[in-house]
């Protein structure tokens, strides 16, 4: 299965090992996976700024350089809701762009929905977790049901992630409210944004979180940077790192 | 509060009030706390009726029909209420309403004036009008009054003085009602409320209520509440004045069946108010007249992306689980209606002044999955950002950010020399220089460490080239 890595350029610039543990992840269960270095960014920013004109070529760049792929998998709930879903506010009845959409996933939807959780290696990873359920893949992709629906629950996140032996999940007072990061929102309202992040992080101390994970790397960036600079003793992994088995860096456990 | 954000650039607006609010930690985090615990007990009451997705996708589908056909519904209203013996009456604006309500007032030699809880009202700044004419006008819900003794704009629209703690309600009452210095028990307080309320509901000359509902059907109108005020306001004074939106219409009396199970569990997640009394034509002796406000919301109906927002039925829900909402305070938002909802319809009439309003809001959907009616606030909101940039209102810098930013990210390989530019500098920086004052990212927020490769680099020489 011939798989396009698409990589938010963020994580491309920042975070350079979520990128590689995503495709250590995808090759495996199997994928051939090619990752093309005509993509830059999504467009997002310029999308959620209302900037739809700077916002479109970004997003003909990018169906022209995934149009090609069976299946197009990225490590962000955001990004990938970005194309599947708002693209067509963008490029509208593209026919491209409309054959590509349903094919462009999430890592932990593609690995439920597509290849199947069971051919996921089995690793260990024994910690409590506390699973931040990042609100694009939440509310926009379906990962999972969100606490407002009146529906069967369910989360893709969370299946993928109970693969790996001796994980345990905190129980969190609320289980899906918003971090606070919201693109540009983390810089133009700095005081709301951190406010919110800094009551998650209340509630995985309270739930005693060793670690802390989520499926998009840019509310583990807000929440990590709140946690750094306040030396809070929760490790920060995203959810294909830990698949891919890496080791937290854990002080005083 | 429109002066105020007159005052504030435009960019400012809401995020320098919010800044206000978190300031106070104590302050900010009991106020969210309160809110979402009216947002948990929805969640119990949602929960416990089985259809309650059905619910919501029947009520959508209600709202779209009657706005599609609107002017007959509001026709047949017209009709029917006029049959009843109501006065229909018709304002194309604010200032139009309340010419309205004067003429009733001075026609009927009027002096007193009781309210029950109306937005509607609020939006058309009635109690001012009135107030500098030489009317008496008392709001009758506990929470109205709260905020007219102290002068201040309600904060939500279902809990008007949330933002207010108790021994702030006592040391108001102290001032306006007599009650004991620093009292502020809440049964001590409402009695005293109900005893001033009971002399002014006796002495008015005309009762104003909302609608919650009105029915083409029948002419008859709902209105809803928990006190029992819009009732005692109705039943008292001889001349009563219902205030409603047009979009306030539905078609069937049997439609309540559907809007009465989710506004009280949406709102405070009870399963049904404790009063939603039926009004048909005026009492024996009495008088009604019904006056329909447009006030912008036709010029709404007819915009594609934003029509949907006239489905709202004023729950408060997704001011409730709105986490910018709960931190940040009604009165933040420089509204009639604050939150989600009020963040499309302020800047739907007037995108220059309330252009900061989309943007006080990080996406996450929550308000769109609780609203009883499936509005899909969040994408209007997005919609709205768009909208204000369209009309060129986007603060310069942002914009210039974003062209700049578009710019780069057209070229893969400038956008790839920028970043390990970018990268290579700030890691020779002592991290105080980069996390200085300036720095909105870096004030409270450290950078992860910035690693010497990116992925496209890493990737290029894990394997070998084809």
């Amino acid at each position: 299965m011939r798989v396009g890595l698409f990589i938010p350029c963020y994580v491309d610039q920042l975070y350079p090992d979520v990128a590689l543990a995503t495709l250590e992840v995808l090759e495996s269960v199997g994928c051939e996976v090619e990752y093309p270095e005509a993509q830059t960014c999504c467009g997002q920013p310029m999308a959620n700024t209302g900037c739809f004109a700077e916002a479109v070529p970004l997003a003909r760049r990018f169906v022209a350089t995934f149009a090609g792929f069976e299946y197009v998998v990225a490590p962000s709930g955001s990004c990938v809701a970005m194309v599947r879903s708002h693209y067509a506010e963008l490029l509208h009845d593209d026919p491209s762009y409309k054959s590509l959409a349903p094919r462009v996933l999430d890592l932990s939807e593609f690995l439920v929905d597509v290849i199947g959780v069971e051919k996921l290696p089995v690793r260990p990873f024994a910690y409590r977790v506390g699973l931040h359920q990042s609100c694009h893949g939440l509310r926009e992709l379906r990962i999972g049901r969100s606490s407002e629906r009146m529906l069967e629950n369910f989360n893709k996140t969370r299946r993928v992630l109970e693969r790996m032996t001796g994980i345990e999940f905190t129980q969190l007072s609320r289980p899906d409210e918003c971090c606070g990061f919201g693109g540009t929102f983390a810089v133009a309202e700095e005081a709301i944004s951190c406010a919110m992040g800094n009551d998650r992080i209340a509630d995985h101390e309270q739930a005693q979180s060793q670690v802390m994970t989520a499926g998009d790397m840019s509310c583990l960036m807000h929440l990590e940077g709140l946690i750094r600079r306040q030396k809070k003793p929760i490790a920060v992994l995203h959810v294909a790192q830990i698949l891919a088995g890496r080791v937290p860096e854990i002080a005083n456990v | 509060m429109s002066t105020r954000l007159a005052v504030l650039a435009p960019s400012q607006a809401h995020p320098t009030r919010a800044a206000l609010f978190v300031a106070n930690d104590e302050r900010m985090h009991w106020h969210d706390k309160a809110l979402w615990f009216v947002r948990q007990k929805r969640d119990k009451a949602a929960a416990s009726v089985p259809e309650w997705e059905r619910l919501r996708e029947l009520a959508s589908q209600i709202k779209t029909h009657t706005l599609i056909h609107l002017p007959e519904y509001l026709e047949a209203f017209e009709a029917k209420a006029r049959a009843l013996g109501a006065e229909v009456h018709w304002a194309k604006d604010a200032a139009e309403h309340n010419a309205i309500v004067l003429g009733i007032l001075e026609a009927a030699s009027a002096k007193r004036v009781v309210k029950s809880k109306s937005m509607l009202t609020e939006e058309c700044h009635l109690n001012p009008f009135l107030e500098q004419r030489g009317y008496e006008v008392v709001d009758t819900d506990l929470g109205e009054r709260i905020v007219q003794f102290r002068n201040e704009a309600p904060s939500h629209i279902v809990l008007p003085a949330i933002h207010i703690r108790k021994e702030e309600v006592g040391d108001t009452f102290h001032e306006h009602l007599g009650t004991e210095a620093g009292a502020s028990d809440p049964q001590y307080l409402t009695e005293a409320a109900r005893g001033h309320l009971r002399a002014k509901f006796m002495e008015a000359d005309v009762g104003i209520t909302g609608v919650n509902f009105a029915i083409a059907e029948t002419g008859g109108f709902v209105v809803c509440t928990n006190e029992g005020n819009a009732d005692l306001g109705t039943a008292l004074p001889k001349i009563h004045i219902a205030c409603m939106g047009i979009e306030k219409l539905l078609p069937r009396t049997r439609d309540l069946a559907v809007f009465l199970r989710l506004l009280a569990r949406s709102a405070t997640g009870q399963p049904i108010t404790t009063y939603s009394s039926h009004f048909f034509g005026p009492r024996p002796q009495g008088k009604l007249h019904i006056i329909l406000l447009d006030n912008g919301r036709s010029a709404i109906s007819q915009s594609p992306e934003f029509k949907s927002s006239l489905h709202c039925i004023r729950c408060g829900a997704c001011m409730n689980t709105c986490p910018v909402y709960r931190r940040s305070g009604g009165h933040s938002y420089g509204t009639t209606v604050p939150g989600p909802i009020g963040s499309i319809l302020a800047p739907a009439r007037d995108p220059q002044a309330y252009q900061s309003l989309p943007y006080a809001c990080s996406l996450c959907g929550s308000c769109t999955d609780v609203c009883p009616v499936k509005i899909n606030l969040h994408e209007q909101l997005l919609l709205m950002r768009h909208e204000v940039t369209r009309q060129g209102f986007l603060p310069r810098l942002k914009q210039l950010s974003m062209t700049l930013a578009g710019f780069v990210f057209q070229r893969p390989r400038l956008y790839a020399f920028l970043g390990a530019m970018g990268r290579g500098f700030a890691r020779l920086l002592p991290t105080r220089w980069v996390n200085n004052r300036l720095n909105g990212w870096g004030r409270q927020r450290d950078l992860p460490p910035l690693p010497a490769k990116s992925f496209r680099a890493l990737y290029r020489n894990r394997k070998p080239p084809r």
